[in-house]
């Protein structure tokens, strides 16, 4: 049987939930925003980036954060709609890097 | 009551279709093939399930807010009143005794 990664609830071994307040980095913030311009411009639907998410590598899925899926979920959209290319975006990631250094 | 197509309406009992596929499916795990009843019909929605892969999520589906009764889900909520409410898609029920 194929249960998901997400699809967790009722799981045991899980932990009690993390309910501490806790601010948002400047990335996640704007991870929020390119989500929500994506969104605006109906470029992809929320349904969309579940699938991604979904979809994703299990063991990646399980060490990424929140917002790190989110990241992860645009970019495969964004690569599968012919928008972007992997290369396109690992390029643009090797300019940041040299600019501002390995994050 | 707002979907007049609707299949089912508050209070009747359904149970959820034990299904395992492929694709994006909202129904949680937990759930499938669980017995409840209908708590809100809340209209007429696009599919998420055609959504999910690009395309238009015609035909659309009825959405219920369906109640089940926590210590029917989990064996650890044994003795529980508490129940549970999960938004599922018509296509995901069918009419339980």
């Amino acid at each position: 049987m194929a249960r998901g990664h997400h699809d967790v609830g009722g799981l045991p071994g899980a932990g009690a939930i993390d309910q501490t307040e806790h601010q948002l980095s400047d990335w996640e913030i704007l991870a929020d925003a390119v989500n929500q311009a994506l969104g605006a411009q109906g470029i992809k639907r929320t349904d969309e980036m579940r699938r991604a998410r979904e979809e994703m590598d299990s063991a990646a899925y399980r060490d990424m954060t929140y917002y790190e899926r989110w990241i992860a979920s645009i970019e495969s959209i964004l690569i599968e709609k012919k928008i972007l290319t992997k290369e396109q975006i690992d390029q643009k990631l090797a300019e940041f890097e040299a600019k501002w250094g390995e994050p | 009551m707002i979907a007049d197509g609707s299949k089912f309406k508050p209070g009747d009992r359904v149970r959820v279709k034990f299904e395992d596929r492929p694709g994006h499916i909202r129904t949680p795990w937990y759930v499938r093939g669980k017995s409840g009843w209908i708590e809100r019909v809340y209209g007429d929605f696009l599919n998420p399930e055609s959504l999910a892969y690009g395309r238009d999520g015609l035909p659309k589906k009825t959405l219920y807010l369906v109640a089940f009764r926590q210590a029917d889900l989990f064996e650890k909520s044994a003795g529980s009143n508490d129940k549970v409410l999960v938004d599922i898609y018509d296509h995901w029920l069918e009419a339980a005794a």
